[in-house]
């Protein structure tokens, strides 16, 4: 009964493709693998552009949306009714062609990303030896569209955003890949079922997500940070910041267009989540062993929805940072931290096991953030700003 | 050869002309991109992953948006007055279009002589990885040393020069 | 035609389509676009003689273009980095007229 509710969608799967000869059926078996993707996921994008709406409104002390159903639960479908029927305005000088694949190449991109994400025991879609290079390529892909975006708009306030937005991008796209790559080092494998699989063990009935280590707990927060960065998401959202660039590269992009913007940045959101939880928080692992009895899939779940709403909490708590202040932050504190981190992956790893190596290597991580952490507050210097401009 | 190496390699080939012959700069920048992309799949095509997903990382992801800056920050966007070709630019057609020639008649006249094992290598990541800090450790740390050198250097070749007193 | 020659032939294409572009165009973007296309062809030559030789095992030919990969993304670096400090000085991007040797 446990293993029926765990392996339903599998099941169902196989269910299905067995009505089909034997020469379809693996392309069966990845259509309908397909489909399920591009349902679910969006219509979890729906449900979360609602609670993000009244989340943020409740911690602003005001009520989110509530005219639209029950509690405001229905406004995605009003929402949805007005992208698609609003005018689709393309300004005349702007750039045809690049105009109109920007927001299609970035979805499409961003799609491909949940494709090696491990939703549950045996439930990826596919399980690519490469599996962590092959999501960071499409994550290197969308900044090509943010670019396309923003200049073929012809507006100096889009090529500013989309300029900003892909300078953030692609500085923390190495902080990204760099806290992963300490993940990789002690698990062994690039393929993020085999990761999963590694934290899947428990002691005392504790798991061993990496999480819980020195080093996973460092490496989660500079992913955590370099995430919310890469999906210009507050408190690093100048890039579409509304006060400050009208609306930063899809200043120029109305109706549908914008909607599927819209949907490439929650995607995004939802994505990065997943890859989080599958490298850190121990993917489709129960947090106890006894409480192996509740689905994989629903532990899934339930993880990235706590990732949203730990992204939704810092949006409506912290202030936007300013972009050189970004920029400082990323090559001068998180890098080098995560430069250093790796270090400690590796010592934990080669000190063995016992309890000397969570004292050392906590140490060192403490001692660093810290002294790090001061000698950047003393560095400010509070007099008349110097700027250093690109001619 | 299947029709998907057709499709692809003809979407390399018409990327990369589309990079040389298009009069605006950032369209010729996304089309070599395209190009970029079609390498990747031809790498993928060849059972080489790991090569193929560093292709779109490092080329799509970092190499195209490096050219992108570079024609923005060199106003690249106004066209030129005396046209985008060179007064040079017969020969350099002429000098192409014989290194093409030659290049085909070497590989076609010595097609029989060329290996074919078709089985597919059993290559995973893991024995990438061990072959890149066993076998081929030096030049993995003559390239981290070279990517140090390029960085550093093109910071201070594209930095602000400061005149004097600020 | 056998699937290396095939793969070979458009390395070859390729590379000529770069190198026209290198030799053809003014602007000095465009030049180090040729030259990006032409290590990618030979990329894809390193490739296809891996995955069609013996001793794929050895991953010299994998290793080679990976190598390349890196070098090249270091070099185009180096390059935009020269274009931007010419244009600086300059004020041109255009080849046709950095042909004297003052200033």
């Amino acid at each position: 009964m446990i293993e029926k509710m765990d392996q339903i969608f599998v099941q169902l799967q196989h269910w299905l493709v067995s009505y089909l000869p034997a020469a379809l059926q693996p392309i069966a078996a990845a259509v309908i693998g397909v489909v399920a993707i591009v349902c679910f996921f969006p219509a979890l994008f729906a449900l979360i552009t609602v609670i993000e709406r009244k989340g943020i409104g409740r911690m602003q002390n005001r009520l989110g949306p509530n005219r639209v159903g029950p509690f405001g639960i229905l406004q995605p479908i009003a929402d949805a009714i007005k992208s698609l029927t609003k005018e689709d305005i393309v300004p005349t000088s702007a750039n045809g062609p690049v105009h109109f694949l920007a927001p299609v190449i970035l979805v499409v991109a961003i799609f491909m990303g949940f494709a090696v994400l491990p939703v549950g025991r045996n439930m990826v879609l596919v399980d690519m030896d490469a599996g962590l290079l092959f999501y960071f390529a499409m994550g290197a892909s969308t900044e090509v569209s943010v670019f396309m975006a923003g200049w073929s708009s012809r507006n100096k306030y889009s090529l500013l955003g989309a300029m900003r937005a892909v300078a953030q991008m692609i500085s923390y796209e190495v902080v990204l890949l760099l806290s992963s790559v300490s993940v990789v080092m002690i698990a062994g494998s690039l393929s993020l079922p085999k990761i999963v699989e590694a934290q899947n063990l428990y002691t005392w009935g504790l798991p061993h997500w990496y999480i819980f280590t020195p080093w996973g707990l460092a490496g989660f927060v500079m992913y955590a940070i370099a995430a919310t960065a890469e999906t210009n998401r507050s408190p690093f959202d100048l890039p579409e910041g509304e006060s400050e660039l009208v609306a930063g590269y899809h200043t120029e992009y109305s109706g549908f267009k914008f909607a599927l913007f819209f949907l490439g940045e929650y995607l995004a959101m939802l994505s990065i989540s997943g890859l989080g939880t599958t490298l850190f928080l121990g993917g489709w692992s129960a947090p106890l062993a006894s409480l192996n009895f509740i689905p994989s899939w629903f532990w899934f779940l339930s993880k990235l929805m706590l990732s949203i709403f730990v992204f939704i909490w810092m949006r409506g708590t912290l202030p936007r940072l300013r972009q050189d202040q970004l920029m400082n932050f990323a090559w001068k504190f998180v890098l080098p931290f995560t430069l250093l981190n790796l270090l400690v992956t590796a010592l934990w790893h080669f000190m063995g096991e016992g309890w000397a190596r969570w004292v050392v290597c906590s140490a060192i991580l403490i001692v660093v953030w810290v002294v790090m952490g001061r000698i950047e507050m003393r560095s400010e210097h509070f007099g008349p700003r110097r700027y250093r401009y690109a001619e | 050869m299947s029709a998907v190496f057709y499709l692809i390699a003809a979407l390399t080939v018409a990327g990369g002309l589309a990079a040389v012959l298009l009069k605006n700069l950032v369209h010729a920048a996304l089309a070599v991109t395209v190009a970029f992309g079609g390498l990747a799949l031809l790498f993928l095509s060849l059972d080489a992953q790991f090569a193929g997903f560093a292709q779109i990382l490092v080329y799509i992801g970092a190499v195209a948006i490096l050219i992108v800056f570079a024609i923005l920050l060199t106003r690249g966007s106004d066209l030129p007055k005396d046209g985008v070709f060179s007064k040079t630019w017969l020969i350099g057609l002429v000098i192409a279009a014989a290194v093409f020639s030659v290049l085909g008649w070497a590989v076609l006249s010595s097609a029989s002589g060329l290996p074919n094992e078709s089985a597919v290598p059993a290559v995973n990541v893991h024995d990438i990885g061990v072959a890149l800090v066993g076998r081929y450790v030096l030049p993995l740390e003559i390239v981290a040393l070279l990517l140090t050198a390029a960085t550093i250097g093109a910071v201070i070749v594209a930095m602000h020069e400061k005149d004097g007193a600020q | 035609m056998t699937p290396l020659t095939a793969y070979l032939l458009v390395a070859a294409l390729l590379f000529a389509i770069g190198l026209a572009g290198a030799l053809v165009r003014r602007n000095a973007i465009l030049v180090l676009i040729g030259i990006e296309l032409m290590l990618n062809s030979a990329n894809l030559n390193f490739i296809a003689f891996w995955r069609y030789g013996p001793h794929p095992e050895a991953l010299t030919g994998m290793m080679f273009a990976i190598f390349s990969i890196a070098v090249a993304a270091a070099e185009a670096a180096v390059g935009l980095g020269l274009v931007i400090a010419i244009y600086r000085h300059t004020q041109t991007t255009d080849l046709d007229k950095m042909n004297g040797m003052k200033g």
